[in-house]
């Protein structure tokens, strides 16, 4: 992303009336779920610091845990890849494709396979995967990428999907949901009965049984990775946690963070091919790197993969409110998105990102698995600024900030800083001379200064009088 | 037992809002408190430090460290400048020796109602405010120093006053330091967001515990022409 790129899509996201409307109120209504759930669970934060916990313990032996996992499913029957980046990850789903012959392929939900772009790597041997995921089908269909971690077309209203259903359907026109979702069915069940080969992400990796746990709502998860002979599940590295009992504290916090629900509709934990029964022939799970080592191995920067993908820091995230997932230019949006892409594109390419917040600390209070964003977000600031990365702001920020510092450090030269400060806003035409004031004051009144300080008007004790 | 309090003014209630600053003097000393002022005193570094310029922001905390280590108790009206402090041993987390320094100032340096309700367990202060009042939690007084009873409490106990919740609750005012001009068009849609309501549930002063967000929610509302008038929650404590 070019540094001028997110300035202007957050303002064109905010001319947009679909977006500020609708997904405010979508994203507070999941919220306000969330919260209900929560409610529910008198010992929700015991949940949140256990698994937090775990999640900690298993990132600082990750090496460990994921030997332990790969050997526990390739005992089970599973067939192991590991992927270093995601042209690797992509060219061994497409080698697998062509080894079975498949053709026709179907995908559930998964943000990994959106992180190495696998659809379009697929589609240039005319194998493009069909989404079966409501939300991400339309999204498909629609030829966009998912605005939302766990609801990738909340940026749509019904109406804009009935029309997408009349365009690209040529179905008669309805906003009814259940409408829409009978046609959904009907075309998708044709493809899951045809599929040769079905591609999942994992929610979480168990070492201790080298099982693969997918949580999903609608029933397409678990026919994508039953009906197809071959299943190939797309797992980031750090979604494996030590023991099978460490799911009973993830899957109390997960749905509850996600969709307010107190537990998904689904829950398909496979270990291992079904070759004798109706399930898969064949199991392979592609273990994803592409940046995360890296990011493992950054003490300050670790907790940033404890995330389970909730999405709970986007609906809680006045930004994303505001403005919604397209605007941030990368495939994970929101505080985690802020916080992850920079570390997997780097900071030349997504440096501004971590600027782009308030640093409310909405997404701390919320997310299950305590990750402290706003903490990260500044370390990450910190690091754009120090190796001159984009919003950093440039060379002209950098000596402003010198300036200000070599001010503020005697009180004698603060006294003149403020001294000129208070002039300046009492300038009429400084706010249209100096930048950030005239960002500021295009919206705002500049706050005009009451008579004298209050160094110079008051009257009591001084101490120190340095 | 009178307490010595060093009060830390704030770069914008000494600048900008003398009366703030006055106004919480007048709190303090109401609430029993010896208040002194040291005018070595400048920034607590939290501009620099929440744009990235660790070095610069660095130089400027040491100073604090060094002006203020002394004091018994430092107490400042703006939950965000109290929460930057607190914030010092994430600033200083390569140099073991400021590390400790700087935690242990934390652990004396307090916003001001929670030195009122926690420290001092005061909240009846004789105010008398007349008007319907609505209080924004500010963002870092809210969740780093986990200021919400401490302002509500104090209000509660003003002649007079009635406390009106606000329909966008927690929510952030928008500003958000430089954020506040690096995305000018998205802190002003959030600030907006978060003034809505104000005119249904007629309310007349919009009060907060730091002077950056009622910069920003002043300076919107006087934008837009609006009636409701923002003051800090010292200026209500003050009111006689």
């Amino acid at each position: 992303m070019r540094p001028e790129t997110l300035a202007q899509n957050v303002r064109d996201a905010l001319r947009d009336p679909v977006l500020t409307g609708a997904l405010r109120r979508a994203t507070d209504t999941f919220a306000q779920r969330r919260q209900g759930a929560v409610g529910s669970l008198p010992d929700w934060e015991e949940l949140r610091t256990q698994a937090a916990a775990i999640k900690a313990h298993t990132l600082s032996r990750l090496d460990h845990f994921l030997e332990q996992f790969v050997q526990r499913a390739e005992a089970a029957g599973t067939v192991v890849h590991w992927a270093h980046d995601a042209a690797e990850a992509c060219a061994i789903v497409q080698q697998l494709a062509e080894r079975h012959g498949a053709a026709r392929l179907v995908k559930s939900k998964s943000m990994a396979t959106e992180e190495i772009h696998l659809n379009a790597a697929l589609a240039t041997s005319g194998r493009e995967p069909v989404e079966t995921d409501l939300g991400e089908w339309i999204i498909q269909l629609a030829g966009e990428t998912p605005s939302h971690i766990i609801v990738p077309a909340i940026h749509k209203t019904k109406e804009a999907i009935g029309q997408l259903f009349v365009d690209k359907l040529g179905v008669p026109a309805s906003s009814e949901p259940a409408v829409l979702a009978e046609h959904a069915r009907q075309r998708l069940r044709a493809h899951f009965a045809a599929a040769d080969l079905g591609i999942s992400g994992v929610n979480f990796g168990v070492a201790e049984t080298g099982s693969i746990l997918i949580l999903e709502n609608e029933g397409n998860a678990r026919m994508t990775t039953t009906l197809p002979r071959v299943h190939v599940a797309v797992m980031g590295i750090e979604k494996v946690i030590p023991r099978a009992r460490d799911l009973d504290v993830f899957l109390r916090l997960l749905p509850r963070s996600g969709t307010g629900q107190h537990l998904t509709t689904y829950q398909s934990l496979l270990t291992g091919p079904d070759p004798e029964g109706q399930g898969p022939r064949e199991l392979h799970v592609v273990l994803l790197d592409n940046g995360r080592s890296r990011i493992a191995a950054d003490e300050r920067m670790q907790s940033t993969l404890a995330c389970i993908r909730c999405g709970a820091c986007l609906n809680a995230c006045p930004v994303y409110q505001s403005i919604g997932g397209h605007a941030y230019g990368s495939v994970y949006p929101g505080p985690i998105g802020a916080i992850l892409t920079p570390q997997l594109q780097g900071l030349p390419a997504a440096g501004k990102l971590p600027f782009a917040s308030s640093l409310c600390g909405a997404c701390k209070d919320v997310c299950p698995v305590k990750i402290d964003i706003p903490s990260l977000l500044l370390e990450l600031r910190a690091r754009a600024v120090a190796s001159g990365n984009a919003g950093s702001g440039g060379r002209l920020e950098k000596l402003v900030w010198r300036l200000w510092s070599w001010c503020e450090r005697s009180p004698r030269r603060h006294r003149v800083a403020m001294w000129l400060a208070r002039i300046g806003a009492r300038v009429p035409f400084a706010a249209k001379l100096l930048p950030p004031l005239r960002a500021w004051a295009a919206s705002r009144e500049v706050p005009k200064p009451n008579g004298k300080s209050f160094r110079a008007t008051y009257r009591g004790e001084r101490e120190g009088g340095r | 037992m009178t307490r010595t309090v060093a009060l830390f003014a704030t770069c914008l209630a000494d600048q900008m809002w003398p009366e703030v600053a006055h106004a919480t003097v007048a709190v303090l000393e109401r609430a029993g408190c010896r208040v002194t002022f040291d005018p070595a005193q400048t920034c607590c570094a939290q501009p620099a430090f929440n744009s990235g310029h660790w070095p610069q922001a660095r130089e400027v905390a040491r100073h604090f460290v060094r002006t203020f280590e002394r004091a018994d108790a430092i107490v400042a009206p703006s939950g965000s400048c109290t929460a930057m402090v607190h914030r010092y041993e994430q600033l200083f987390a390569d140099e073991p020796d400021w590390r400790a320094r700087a935690a242990a100032l934390a652990h004396k340096t307090h916003e001001l109602t929670a030195f009122l309700v926690r420290e001092l367990r005061v909240t009846e202060l004789g105010a008398r405010f007349p008007h319907r009042v609505a209080v924004h939690d500010a963002c870092h007084g809210k969740r780093e120093l986990g200021l919400y009873d401490e302002p509500r409490a104090l209000l509660r106990a003003v002649q007079g006053l009635e406390l009106v919740e606000l329909r966008t609750g927690e929510a952030c005012c928008g500003f958000g330091g430089t954020f506040a001009v690096k995305f000018p068009e998205l802190s002003t849609a959030m600030v907006d967001h978060k003034l809505s309501g104000l005119d249904e549930d007629r309310v007349d002063v919009l009060t907060a515990v730091d002077g950056s967000c009622l910069m920003q929610l002043r300076g919107r509302l006087q934008r837009r022409g609006s009636r409701v008038r923002t003051l800090h929650l010292a200026e209500i404590l003050a009111a006689r």
